[in-house]
């Protein structure tokens, strides 16, 4: 499946990238990491389109833009809906026989941060994985609404302080457990959905390959380590991420069509979820006499997961 | 477009980050491109930087770890190998410094005004290794 193109890094470099440099994102987003990877991964015409987020403001602030490429600024909840717009319209002309370069295939990639995804856009996302759109949806999951100052989403992990759940004396942060999007999605039927994260970066892109190589909605879930609202220094992204990944509090698999899953990669070494947590200022009151018990209930929850993950590839359910 | 202002701008504008008409971006290496004026190339965040990433080309490798993690294209690297840093898009981040495998390493963190002959003269040397007990 992996192209000659991205067999090795050293091939790989070769790209000419389609997203410029001066965006406004933060120094050390993993957001940039993760939308490289999408767009060196393919070589084909690509419609793309933003939900409001952090990406879309700093991207596309007047008179600038970052992309190469035809990119849609659209509102908040409807990225999803612009670019199966986009879809529809090209599938309509081409059926007419009106299009100018009628032999090459555009690919219809949509991105969407987890507020725009999770919760913003949920409705409009669900509609187009159920009318069946041929696009890519790639959600910047960063488990916090980082653009506007840092509120809660719905995939803001438990213990985690946030703006509007901070944590003190009365509280331990967010209460609420990261909602399953990744299950959420294959029970819509769709043909791929698959979570990835910029570290594993031969995992990422060959996940986004075979999504485009599917016909049919496709959903990533791409983790993005938040260097301002995680709490931790810029230069760390990819070891935060590394932590992330090896403690499998974010793990990686595919699902396809909606019942088979893969788990694509498997850590040679697992680290206790302690590392993970302890290496980000969000969970740092965890590490108090009073919430230390949270750490625990962290991995059991970890296990938890992963046991099933496991117990589900093996019986291809 | 670009002499009004953002309240002329109106609803179903387009920003092009090319002049004239391109066939394929994806073929045409940035050097070879004709952005616009609009395209944020042009402009520089050289001024976000605190701190300088250097490059030492006889200590790399060619890995393009640095590349495939900088979130700002700025390595640049042509025919797999790495050329140099893009000191107009580089936020100072040091992601690149982070992951570079070679000790010691071929990418160093140094004050935005270091002269680089001085940093590449004081650049940690290559330790001999010594023979392994048993």
């Amino acid at each position: 499946m992996i192209q000659a193109k991205t067999k090795n890094l050293k091939n790989f470099s070769t790209s000419a990238e389609r997203f410029e440099g001066a965006n406004l994102l933060c120094p050390g987003c993993a957001h940039s990491i993760i939308v490289r990877e999408v767009l060196n991964a393919t070589d084909d015409h690509l419609i793309l389109g933003a939900s409001t987020g952090c990406l879309e403001v700093c991207t596309a602030v007047y008179p600038h833009t970052s992309w190469d490429a035809s990119w849609i600024h659209i509102g908040f909840e409807n990225g999803s809906s612009a670019v199966a717009g986009a879809e529809a319209m090209y599938k309509a002309l081409k059926n007419k026989g009106r299009l100018k370069q009628p032999d090459r295939t555009p690919k219809f990639v949509a991105f969407g941060g987890d507020g725009a995804t999770y919760d913003i856009g949920f409705q409009w996302i669900s509609g187009c994985f159920e009318r069946g759109h041929d696009m890519m949806y790639v959600c910047l999951d960063n488990e916090v609404y980082a653009n506007t100052g840092g509120q809660r989403s719905s995939s803001t992990p438990i213990g985690a302080s946030a703006s509007t759940t901070p944590s003190g004396r009365i509280s331990y942060g967010e209460k609420q457990n990261k909602k399953d999007m990744m299950a959420i999605m294959a029970a819509h039927g769709a043909p791929y959905v698959a979570q990835v994260a910029p570290n594993q970066w031969r995992d990422m892109v060959s996940k986004i390959q075979k999504g485009f190589a599917t016909k049919g909605p496709v959903f990533i879930n791409a983790m993005s380590a938040c260097t301002t609202e995680w709490k931790f220094a810029p230069e760390d992204t990819i070891a935060i991420s590394d932590l992330a990944t090896d403690s499998l509090v974010f793990p990686l698999y595919e699902i396809i069509d909606g019942t088979k899953l893969n788990i694509t990669y498997r850590p040679k070494n697992v680290i206790p979820v302690r590392d993970y947590l302890g290496a980000q200022g969000r969970f740092k009151h965890l590490f108090t006499k009073q919430y230390e018990y949270l750490i625990d209930e962290w991995q059991t929850r970890v296990d938890a997961k992963w046991e099933q993950l496991q117990r589900r590839e093996e019986a291809c359910l | 477009m670009l002499e009004n202002g953002w309240d002329t701008f109106e609803i179903g504008s387009i920003l092009r980050p090319f002049e004239g008409s391109i066939s394929d971006a994806a073929a045409i290496l940035p050097e070879d491109r004709l952005y616009s004026k609009s395209n944020s190339f042009g402009i520089s965040v050289a001024d976000w930087r605190i701190e300088k990433p250097l490059f030492n080309k006889n200590l790399c490798i060619d890995c393009q770890f640095c590349w495939i993690y900088c979130p700002d294209m700025s390595i640049i690297s042509r025919d797999k190998k790495m050329v140099a840093v893009d000191y107009d898009h580089c936020k100072g981040c040091g992601i690149c410094v982070q992951v570079c495998p070679t000790t010691p390493k071929a990418l160093l963190m140094f004050p935005e005004q270091k002269d680089e002959e001085a940093a590449l003269s004081e650049w940690p040397k290559k330790e001999k290794k010594e023979a392994k007990e048993n």
